[in-house]
């Protein structure tokens, strides 16, 4: 798994990634309400606005940490949108997308690098 | 972690960080915005109670000759009827400019009998306008009363249905006051002024305190077990399910209480008297009816649709704004507080807000759109 300085993760098999919001980032936000999902088919480009998520307090914009095409998005968040909270990195990830550049995987952080970012704040 | 050091602290800063709470800047001051998590405190507060710093908040005592002096000059500036101020009693009122936009809200008290000498009143004002309150009250009156800003006070809200429960192991003072009354208390051996009111539409109390003894008595009531910490997004959470404007949100200079609907500020002898900063506008807008009207909102869906979306007409084009907005989490439902015109401002009818380019539906709804459930006699 790899994570962007925004707090998104990506986990890949392939040239296929699972993104959502660290545990961290779900921890700072609070509450989530309300997750605004990207459509199946969008081409992103790495740092694209690619969802919202909605906590109590505010609106937080997911980027997209890598470029690639939105294959699947996790709708259970519709009904549910407080897995967010509760299981980010496993059951409340967001969008899945096809890698266009894997190249791209590289310039993100693993766990220990971003261990390290998020307790310097 | 925000940064503190620039910020103000109240006397229960540490209280709050050795309680976890996450601290933010707000109206110059670090305060927590929430600790466990917002809606938990939220909804800890509407089925029992929570404990609230707002020590931030101006705390202003006016001193003149006699109550008939002072609260006469008062209402020079302000159109509440403060003359007519029983010993105890509290009023909800407004600081208007000569155009009749509100400068601030604020709360005035008449001492309780024997509580402070005759012609002094205190005043709640908000944290981020106390300074420019100061000011305008001071240069107004100040050759007639005193001002003083209690930097020395702290003032801890307890609100909840449960919150009686707990100040009452503490002090008799619950058994004296109902909503929107005011009186002396002795807590765990302090002097401290009490009032039953508070900003989240339920039962509570506030609880002016020096300064050296706020921590002890945050200390003695949150070991009670009804009472729990709750931060500053709750506390906005609340009062906007509660239906009740916040300053410089749904309300600022340019806005009149009336269009406001908040008229209530404004006593019933004051609107045919007048005689107060802007009374002539204000007092047309009250006759001929306002333009625009703020409104209750309940949004379908879940998407929060949050201050300064747009509201627009059946043609799409832009006839209002959202003030205040969010999500409720006793509904489970977006709600807001917005400005539209009178002429579609009624109960039930559909309204259309833009989120992210995105029209989001909704329906005029009354307010408080949580059942306020204030103490008003004592059983």
């Amino acid at each position: 798994m790899k994570f962007s300085t925004d707090h998104e993760y990506i986990r890949t098999e392939g040239n296929a990634g699972t993104v959502g919001i660290s545990t961290f980032a779900q921890e700072q936000l609070g509450d989530i309400v309300f997750v605004e999902l990207p459509a199946v088919g969008t081409a992103l480009k790495k740092g694209d606005e690619a969802a919202v998520v909605e906590s109590v307090k505010a609106a937080s914009e997911i980027y997209a940490p890598v470029s690639g095409t939105v294959t699947e998005v996790n709708e259970a968040l519709n009904g549910d949108p407080g897995l967010v909270n509760s299981d980010p990195e496993g059951n409340g990830w967001i969008f899945k997308l096809s890698v266009s550049d894997a190249g791209e995987l590289d310039d993100l952080m693993d766990a220990t690098a971003y261990a390290s970012h998020t307790a310097q704040g | 972690m925000v940064e503190t050091d620039n910020l103000l602290k109240t006397p229960l800063f540490d209280l709050h960080t050795a309680l976890g709470g996450r601290m933010v800047g707000f109206g110059g001051y670090a305060l927590p915005v929430q600790y466990k998590g917002i809606v938990a405190e939220h909804l800890q507060t509407r089925q029992s109670a929570s404990l609230f710093d707002v020590s931030h908040m101006g705390q202003v005592t006016v001193t003149g000759p006699d109550h008939a002096t002072t609260a006469a000059a008062l209402e020079t500036i302000l159109p509440g009827e403060l003359l007519s101020l029983k010993p105890g009693e509290m009023r909800y009122t407004v600081l208007l400019n000569d155009k009749g936009g509100i400068e601030d809200d604020l709360i005035v008290t008449r001492p309780a009998e024997g509580q402070a000498p005759d012609g002094i009143l205190f005043i709640v004002v908000n944290a981020a306008t106390k300074h420019n309150d100061m000011k305008l009250m001071q240069a107004a009156l100040g050759d007639k009363l005193n001002f003083a800003l209690h930097d020395d006070r702290a003032l801890i809200a307890i609100q909840g249905p449960k919150a009686v429960d707990a100040l009452a192991r503490h002090s008799d003072i619950t058994q004296k006051l109902t909503f929107m009354q005011a009186g002396p208390a002795t807590i765990a051996g302090f002097y401290c002024h009490v009032s039953r009111a508070g900003y989240t539409g339920e039962d509570g109390f506030e609880i002016s305190v020096a300064n050296a003894h706020a921590k002890q008595i945050a200390e003695l009531l949150l070991a009670e077990p009804e009472l729990e910490p709750a931060g500053l997004g709750a506390r906005d959470s609340l009062r906007l399910e509660a239906g009740l404007c916040l300053y410089g949100h749904d309300m600022n200079a340019d806005i009149d209480p009336v269009t406001a609907g908040i008229f209530f500020a404004i006593g019933k002898r004051r609107r045919t008297e007048g005689g107060f900063p802007g009374a002539d506008t204000v007092l047309k807008v009250l006759e001929d009816g306002p333009a625009m009207r703020r409104v209750g909102i309940r949004f379908d869906g879940r998407l929060p649709v949050r201050e300064g979306a747009e509201l627009v007409d059946a043609d799409g084009k832009p006839h209002g704004h959202v003030t205040s907005g969010g999500f409720s989490p006793s509904l489970e439902a977006p709600i807001a507080m917005a400005y539209l015109p009178a002429s579609v401002a009624a109960l039930g009818n559909p309204v259309t807000a833009m989120v992210r380019g995105k029209p989001v539906t909704g329906t005029i709804t009354k307010m408080p759109f949580v059942p306020q459930r204030y103490v008003r006699t004592l059983s």
